[in-house]
């Protein structure tokens, strides 16, 4: 008798289970291609004279063997952009009715076709260059704070802790990175100094939502207002009275690689860093691979997801999230480092403007996954950057509307892209154990 | 390992959960739990296992005195818990699941997941668990998921496992199957502290029994006791095992559902072309093992599930078109299987839980305020009328013990005017006591004329209950019999079973009459006594 029903009890879905059709899968990608190919058409093709130019610049100053600058004919490339976005459309649109899931590389393809022809329409006909490497390199820019602050978001709520704190983080980060730099004449000193007030606003939060069990959506957000007060009265007095002690630019020095910052293109744009932004890419590797095969991570995850069950294995939930916290705190504390000392700038009045709050959008986009988080900060950065070259090259879109692209590139991947999204199933909830 | 307990005492506020204590748990030995919900045993075994602090009483193992400080204390002393309620991370692997807390590690802590699914494989292949440790825990089946809390107990060394109401999700399958490796277990040394309601398995493989009452120990019995004994022991009254009902005096169908099928968004076919009606004052049992598309259908009756093509009719009435609240409204009375996720919401109060479905009419709500009295005073009468045990109504109802809080469910929608009751495993949980009482109320709905679906995987309620009863496997009505024949003999429950795996009714009537013996014998050897 055992014997006969073991097999149907260990795979249900074969034995006992009912039989399988094909899957459902979403229109929504079609949807959104078919958009970008129809705003491709009216806006850009059909707007674009038949013998204008081009020009793409793919080199720097900096390089060994120099680039030249590729010119091409503007109507022929957004046609061809054009012709491989319908092809992706109708390919996403055969897989629908196949009822077969769209692989990821085609969002890759119609995303980088889309900004591809919007720079080739921008730059038809005109005599300045559309500049690539420093479309990239100021992308990155814009995204390192947004990266450590996905991060520090990660961390904390993969263990169940909501940090919308990270604004607060990031500015107490930049504000202590700069003065401590400043006052003691090292911009390293900084770096140091930064994660450390970053650990202190973390340790606040977990503080009032572990040991006192306050709604952590609060407890953050009175954080937030508290370091923009703090920081900003100690900016208007302190730093102000004597600004070349406290509060001058200390910059720290980008270290090129050699080898790496000669490969075109990507070279100088990744690889002509500083420390900080090597940092970063050490944290992204590290993090995704400790949280996922880690003992550290496996717990981490385990007490966001289901605190009760990680207690009856004698893990303690509560020290294990205010751990994650300090150290989520920490991380953007340090990308606070960024806005000064890592960009060679003194610190000014609420200089993080909300960047914490678009981090927690780009740790949500990225399905609170470290990968994910990178690509959303990103792709965040990349538009906005985006906005600000076109606004200073003189696209001829008013910089208004250029202003709100980032975010109307996210909800258009949000629509799109995003799947169902799950947040941990214990994120927000205090934990005790009767 | 020789496990005494000695005068434990747990109070919860005013309650006493545990009273003076004291049981004694032989190695080697299996010793049955008994007690009416709400008795405190899973309060004992969380006091055991290290979760809560004893007010007063201790613990020996081997005869010396041993504090828990927590559940890590306790493993590492060789206890070892499947609690009521899985303690699994839905997210994760199986071999991260037995890993966690415990795990193998490399260098800067890295996970070795290798040896992680080594540890799975040993023990699954050692008693025959087949349980893949690649799998994901939300994936599996839940027979298959206590499986997995029974790996992570022996991965520790567990001397004493303790199984909180192991059986109360699984089929009969995965229950003959736990019993056997539960044998395994006692063969190899491990003792085993079981609680259980049914009377039927303690008498299968206990070898002593401990019965509790309102926190307190009222005595032992021998496994050669009968069911009736028991139970009264367990009650401090007599109880009716069986269901006493009239035959039934079915009137028009005012439920039919025609052509139903619900497909997943994964493409799974659940429901597959069903049809079927009920009629007014008939009790209709849906039978089959769990995931045969039972669930899907009864979701899809109060319209938490989406149908795909046919129609459900009520009254006349294609109901598909219609929202939830709307139907409930029209007198649908829903209990779902898995009442602590989707019956209540665990934060509120047990007065609160009692109102979910009608919070906002008139006596609970005038105009836009809700009236905390009536509220209170209705709490206050359902929890009397259906013996729910608790301190307070004001109570979040995550205090209450299992059974209890089922029972809050039940309490809430079979107390208004129904014109359709669908209960999904109505007394999965309950105490034999709580059984009677909620078999009785089915069938004085039934009396009243209202048409009764309940979905259950247990033969023993589907025989006792049914007039009529469909059977499902892999989402199709396999056929529908009626529970006593023309000639006035009840069902086989050997037809049932084959019907159940899938064979047709005149081919299991068949087979049934021919292998009779056999399949009687592995029915749990009920028969033998
Ligand atoms: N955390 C708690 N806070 C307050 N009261 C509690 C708590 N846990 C349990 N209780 C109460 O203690 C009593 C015993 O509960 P327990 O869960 O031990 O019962 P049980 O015997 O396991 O019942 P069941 O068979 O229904 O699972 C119940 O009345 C319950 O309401
Ligand atoms: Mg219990």
């Amino acid at each position: 008798m055992s014997t006969a029903t073991q097999p149907q009890q260990a795979t249900p879905s074969e034995g006992a289970g009912p039989q399988r059709a094909r899957p459902k899968v979403s229109l929504k990608a079609t949807v959104v291609y078919a958009l970008a190919a129809l705003v491709t058409l009216f806006a850009w093709v059909l707007d674009t004279p038949a013998d204008t130019r081009t020009t793409f610049q793919f080199g720097t100053s900096g390089d060994v063997v120099s680039i030249p600058n590729i010119p091409v004919p503007a109507l022929g490339f957004l046609v061809v952009l054009l012709v491989v976005m319908l092809a992706a459309t109708g390919f996403s649109f055969w897989r629908w009715r196949e009822r077969r899931p769209l692989p990821a590389w085609t969002h890759v393809v119609v995303g980088v076709a889309f900004v591809l022809a919007f720079l080739t329409f921008v730059g038809a006909g005109r005599s300045t260059v559309i500049p690539m490497v420093s479309l990239l390199a100021g992308a990155l820019a814009l995204s390192v704070p947004l990266v450590f602050g996905a991060m520090s978001g990660v961390i904390c709520e993969r263990s169940g802790i909501i940090n919308i704190a990270i604004e607060g983080q990031l500015l107490f980060g930049a504000f202590m990175g700069a003065v401590v730099a400043s006052a003691a004449g090292s911009a390293y000193l900084g770096l140091v100094a930064a994660p450390l007030a970053g650990a202190l606003v973390g340790a606040g939060l977990a503080w009032f939502s572990v040991s006192f069990r306050v709604n952590q959506i609060i407890v953050g957000v009175v954080l937030n207002t508290l370091i923009i007060g703090l920081t900003g009265f100690l900016f208007s007095t302190v730093l102000s009275d004597n600004k070349a002690l406290w509060n001058s630019r200390m910059p720290l020095p980008r270290i090129r690689i050699p080898l790496l910052a000669d490969i075109p293109v990507i070279g100088p744009v990744l690889f002509n860093q500083t420390i900080l932004v090597y940092l970063m890419y050490a944290l992204i590797f590290g993090l995704q691979f400790m949280l996922f095969r880690s003992r550290w991570g496996l717990r981490t995850r385990a007490v966001g997801e289901h605190p009760k069950a990680a207690d009856t294995v004698g893990i303690k939930v509560n020290v294990r999230r205010v751990w994650n916290t300090i150290l989520g705190g920490a991380i953007a504390g340090l990308g606070g480092a960024f806005f000064t000392v890592g960009s060679g700038l003194a610190f000014g009045r609420e200089m993080s403007a909300g960047q914490g709050y678009i981090a927690l959008a780009a740790m949500i986009l990225g399905k609170w996954n470290p990968w994910g988080a990178v690509m959303a900060a990103l792709l965040f950065g990349f538009s906005k950057n985006l906005g600000n070259v076109l606004s200073s090259i003189g696209s001829g879109v008013p910089s208004e509307l250029l202003l709100m692209l980032p975010y109307v590139i996210t909800i258009l991947a949000v629509a799109g892209f995003v799947g169902r999204v799950r947040p941990p199933a214990a994120e927000g909830v205090p934990y005790s154990k009767s | 390992m020789k496990l005494e307990l000695q005068g434990i005492t747990k109070v919860f506020g005013s309650l006493v959960a545990n009273d003076h204590i004291d049981l004694v748990v032989e190695p080697g030995e299996i010793h049955a739990l008994l007690g009416e919900n709400g008795a405190g045993k899973s309060t004992l075994m969380n006091v055991l296992y290290g979760l809560y602090d004893p007010d007063d009483g201790q613990i020996l193992l081997d005869g010396a005195p041993a504090t828990f400080r927590g559940p890590g204390d306790a493993v590492s002393a060789g206890i070892g818990m499947v609690h009521q309620h899985f303690m699994l991370v839905p997210v994760f692997t199986v071999a991260e699941s037995v890993a966690l807390g415990y795990e193998p590690t490399g260098a800067g802590g890295v996970l070795r997941l290798e040896e992680a699914r080594r540890r799975v494989r040993e023990i699954s292949d050692r008693f025959g668990f087949q349980v893949d440790p690649d799998a994901r825990i939300e994936d599996l089946p839940v027979g298959v998921q206590q499986r997995v809390e029974i790996i992570k107990a022996l991965s520790r060394d567990a001397q004493v496992l303790i199984l909180d109401e192991p059986t109360a999700v699984l089929t009969p399958q995965e229950t003959d199957e736990l019993i056997r490796i539960m044998r395994e277990l006692k063969e190899s040394g491990t003792s085993i502290v079981f609680i259980t309601h049914k009377l039927r398995e303690v008498r299968a493989i206990a070898d002593r029994i401990t019965v509790i009452r309102r926190g307190r120990v009222v005595g032992e019995a021998s496994p050669t006791s009968t069911e009736t004994e028991l139970a009264s022991l367990m009650v401090g009254r007599s109880v009716s095992l069986t269901v006493d009902k009239e035959p039934a005096q079915p009137g028009e169908a005012t439920f039919e559902v025609e052509g139903l099928s619900v497909v997943a968004p994964t493409g799974t076919v659940l429901v597959d072309d069903i049809s079927f009606d009920v009629r007014a004052g008939e009790i209709l049992c849906v039978a089959g093992v769990q995931g045969n598309g039972q669930t899907e259908l009864a979701e899809v009756i109060l319209g938490i599930e989406q149908a795909d093509s046919g129609s459900v009719r009520l009254d006349g009435k294609d109901i598909l078109g219609t929202g939830v609240k709307e139907r409930l409204r029209s007198g649908i009375g829903f209990v779902p299987e898995d009442r602590s996720t989707d019956g209540v919401v665990s934060s509120f109060s047990i007065a609160e839980n009692l109102v979910l479905d009608l919070y906002d009419t008139p006596p609970f709500a005038r105009g836009v305020s809700m009236s905390p009295a009536k509220v209170t005073a209705n709490a206050e009468q359902r929890t009397e009328e259906f013996d729910v045990r608790h301190t307070s109504v004001h109570d979040p109802i995550s205090t209450l013990s299992g059974g209890n809080a089922q029972k809050v469910v039940l309490a809430r929608e079979m107390s208004r005017p129904l014109r359709l009751l669908v209960a999904s495993q109505p007394t999965r949980g309950l105490d034999v006591g709580s059984i009677e009482f909620v078999h009785g109320r089915v069938v004085a709905e039934r009396d009243r004329g209202t048409p009764v679906i309940i979905v259950s995987t247990e033969l023993d309620e589907v025989l006792g209950l049914a007039d009529r009863i469909a059977v499902m496997y892999r989402g199709r009505i396999v056929g529908i019999v009626d529970a006593v024949g023309e000639d006035g003999t009840p069902v086989s429950r050997d037809v049932l079973g084959l019907m159940m795996a899938g064979v047709p009714l005149e081919d299991a009537q068949q087979q049934a009459a021919q292998h009779r013996s056999v399949l009687g014998a592995a029915d749990l050897g009920e028969e033998q006594a």
